[in-house]
């Protein structure tokens, strides 16, 4: 029996304007950037909006209402929430029909996309109340299953997560917690005793997220035919196959020329037609299947690069100067009851703002740069600490009594 | 080889990417017979040098910089361009003296001396484009001989090696250089000269006494874009007041430039240190916080790999070729005071930002080295013998 579990992160950051020392002290508008580039986040929006959500939802309703076991599962976080609510409502609409059919699980996390579990458990907390608040307003569903940002986890994350009543967690499937061990079963995080840990097949998911389109691939091109033969090799040797992958796959990383909504479209099909392969949510799945074994993971991972930890956000000076300033202003931030800066600062707290700081492989042109609205990480850390200098002169009193 | 000076009797980047270039060239086995249009007393052991003895009546042999800079009277440029062809006349005897396989020139002065060799020899002329005139005038008044000279060698030259993208672009658009005759060859430097300890810091007492310095290394001339420093510097200093900003370098804007700090008020924070060479040059570097290129137009800028091999923050010109094989570097479109200011500001208030440029850019300088534009080089020869 081979369940599959289809798990979707859809995510959009608030991107910071080209924000220079002048602007310091006389524009707190951070957020809103009308150039012609990726900084420029109602453009984004807009053109993800027309080339995958939009798209891409249509195709899974159809899926579901033409095949009544097919299931899938997002994490929508509340950054892309207010985007979609602000720039594109049809979006949020065919999210709200999507759920509405019962077979969509929708996860837990951070509002704000954010490290905050490394830096502070409070505004963690917080953070995933404000998002249960977001999916209960809009979705009328709360969320049992938790996904961290960018599936960084640990040992602590499991406990923690287990004291708040969460069922289970998803992480990536790296080879060295798996160690021989397959990620198709779930596991438990040491000392739990009832969540379960889900871990991202990254091989099958991969193989539909990174390498579809890639010529060099010496399984290009990849059919719906060919990816369900290898998932029924698992039949016999796993519980379930975890594919987790950034939403934006389905006709933004992967355009729709290369024929990947097509390769969706026939999935559930060609998947169905072994008759012990089915569809679980990750609810069902941690219901369904028992915990096979411990697994350790004392240091933290994520689903991130090669090393599959957090040097893409942590990985150098800049990016740690950037983090542990943000996070040095929690208690003066919150005491202003400011409600705009204290969403600004949080909304400066999305993972991704790090992430275009990071100098690992830059020279080389890689995956960070294709994703990157600036020009090169020293660029993004310079806006950004322009933007924090001026979020601190907004907090009263903070500068006078922290003239340094 | 065809070249028009080396160092330490050099006044600019010409002579020491040719010794660079020579150095590493020779350390993978290619034999060089370099000519220079003058006697000079050099020792030279990796190479055969011979002097073409052209007979030219300026006290300074360097005439290169001295066009460049506007320091050459005007009564002396057809001389000049007289040495030019004298030098290409007694090209032809050396090209019959001395056994070759392929002639390589540097830059104008040494085209018609290329040409002329590769004549007499029958051997296949390779062109090295340092910089154009282009360049060099920041694209107003163009020399029309200068021009014809160097759109003469890219016509009679078999490969052209342009020294970036930048340059081998403008050969393509202003010189109708066929895209199949272009190579591009990044220069590079000799990491491990510029890596040392201090000798001593230049500017200790400026920093003892609390203050910033940044740099500016080069001639100051339009093509390099001395005046956007100034006025950068004037809004740096709204945020710094303490930092210092100096001239490494002298040329004809230089007066102007004087003028300009003083009319700005900022004269008392702008230092002019002159032409530094040797280890003084690499003393600054290092010391520096901050190195700027806001060059105009710079088909390579050697100073701002100097720099970055230094182990100091750059921020250069995008108009620039070397800011093609640097991505550890700040960039700005050289007219863009704004973002400069921006730049410079950060890296001052930023103690991360610029521990990482030093680190990162350091690590990226190793990258570049004359060893591996020596082997792209050798590379075009053997593309040219094949043709």
């Amino acid at each position: 029996m081979s369940a599959i579990n289809f798990y979707f992160q859809v995510h959009q950051p608030w991107r910071i304007k080209k924000y220079r020392v002048f602007d310091i002290g006389r524009d707190h508008d951070y957020f809103t950037d009308n150039s012609d580039t990726a900084r420029n986040n109602k453009k984004v929006f807009e053109k993800v909006t027309q080339k995958c959500y939009l798209p891409t939802n249509k195709i899974f309703q159809d899926l579901l209402d033409k095949y009544p076991h097919f299931k899938i599962s997002y994490s929508l976080s509340g950054v892309f929430l207010e985007q979609a609510e602000k720039f594109a409502p049809e979006v949020i609409k065919s999210f709200q029909k999507l759920v509405q059919t019962n077979r969509v699980e929708i996860l837990a996390e951070t509002y704000y996309h954010s490290l905050s579990f490394l830096y502070s458990k409070d505004e963690f907390d917080r953070q995933v109340l404000l998002h249960r608040k977001k999916i209960r307003d809009l979705f009328g569903v709360t969320p049992k299953v938790f996904r961290n940002t960018e599936l960084i986890y640990s040992n602590e994350l499991g406990r923690y997560l287990e004291d708040k009543k969460y069922l289970g967690v998803l992480a990536e499937g790296a080879d060295h917690i798996l160690g021989w061990r397959s990620p198709n079963f779930l596991y438990r995080p040491p000392g739990t005793a009832k969540i379960k840990l889900l871990l991202k097949n990254y091989n099958l998911s991969d193989d539909i997220a990174f390498r579809f389109s890639s010529k060099d691939w010496k399984e290009y091109p990849l059919t719906a035919e060919k990816f369900a033969g290898w998932v029924n090799q698992v039949n016999g040797n796993g519980d379930l196959i975890n594919l987790f992958m950034d939403y934006e796959t389905f006709g933004e990383h992967q355009w729709e020329d290369t024929g990947i909504f097509n390769f969706l479209k026939s999935l559930p099909r060609e998947i169905c037609r072994h008759p012990d392969n089915y569809f679980v949510t990750p609810t069902e799945a941690v219901k369904m299947f028992p915990a096979r074994d411990e697994i350790d993971v004392p240091h933290f991972i994520s689903w991130a690069d090669v090393e599959r930890d957090l040097s893409a956000w942590l990985g150098n000076d800049i990016q740690k100067d950037a983090v542990a300033q943000i996070y040095s202003l929690e208690k003066a931030i919150l005491k202003s009851k400011d409600k705009k800066l204290i969403d600004d600062w949080r909304k400066l707290q999305t993972s991704d703002h790090f992430y275009y700081m990071c100098t690992k492989w830059f020279a080389d042109g890689d995956v960070h740069k294709y994703f990157n609205p600036y020009e090169s990480p020293y660029e993004a850390f310079i806006s950004f600490m322009n933007v924090l200098t001026d979020l601190r002169l907004r907090i009263p009193d903070y500068v006078i009594n922290n003239p340094t | 080889m065809f070249g028009w000076e080396l160092p330490p009797f050099n006044s600019g980047g010409l002579g020491v990417a040719c010794a660079g270039l020579t150095r590493a060239l020779a350390e993978q086995g290619v034999e060089i017979t370099f000519v220079l249009p003058k006697k000079i007393d050099i020792k030279i052991d990796y190479m055969k040098v011979v002097f073409a003895d052209v007979d030219f009546p300026c006290p300074d042999f360097s005439v290169y910089s001295l066009i460049k800079r506007g320091l050459l009277p005007p009564e002396l440029h057809n001389s000049m361009f007289d040495a030019v062809l004298s030098y290409a006349r007694r090209a032809v005897e050396i090209a019959k003296r001395y056994p070759h396989d392929i002639v390589h020139a540097h830059d104008w002065l040494c085209i018609p001396a290329g040409i002329a060799a590769s004549k007499a020899s029958g051997k296949p002329l390779v062109s090295h484009v340092h910089s154009t005139e282009y360049d060099r005038s920041g694209g107003q008044s163009v020399n029309p001989v200068v021009f014809a000279f160097e759109k003469q060698g890219v016509k009679k030259s078999k490969s052209l090696i342009a020294v970036s993208q930048f340059t081998a672009d403008l050969l393509r658009d202003h010189y109708s250089a066929d895209p199949d005759k272009l190579n591009i060859v990044h220069n590079g430097i000799n990491p491990e000269d510029f890596a040392g300890v201090f000798a001593s810091d230049p500017f200790l007492a400026l920093k003892q006494a609390g203050f910033r310095v940044v740099i500016f290394v080069g001639r100051i001339t339009i093509q390099k874009g001395p005046d956007y420093f100034i006025r950068a510097a004037q809004k740096v200093l709204g945020f710094y007041p303490k930092t210092i900003f100096v001239f490494a370098g002298t040329g004809d804007m230089e007066h102007q430039m004087i003028e300009l700090a003083s009319n700005l008020g900022i004269s008392n924070k702008i230092l002019f240190a002159g032409f530094l060479r040797g280890q003084t040059l690499k003393d600054a570097f290092k010391s520096a916080d901050i190195f700027v290129m806001p060059s105009v137009s710079e088909p390579f800028g050697l100073v701002a790999l100097e720099a970055v091999a230094s182990g100091t923050p750059a921020i250069i010109s995008k108009q620039s070729g070397v800011s093609e094989t640097l991505a550890h570097v700040l960039k700005a479109d050289f007219w863009d005071v704004d973002e400069m200011t921006d730049q410079m500001v950060s890296i001052l208030r930023n103690p991360a930002l610029q521990k990482t440029l030093r680190t990162e850019g350091y690590q990226e300088s190793l990258k570049n080295t004359w060893s591996k534009a020596a082997s792209e080089t050798i590379k075009v020869y053997r593309k040219t013998l094949k043709k």
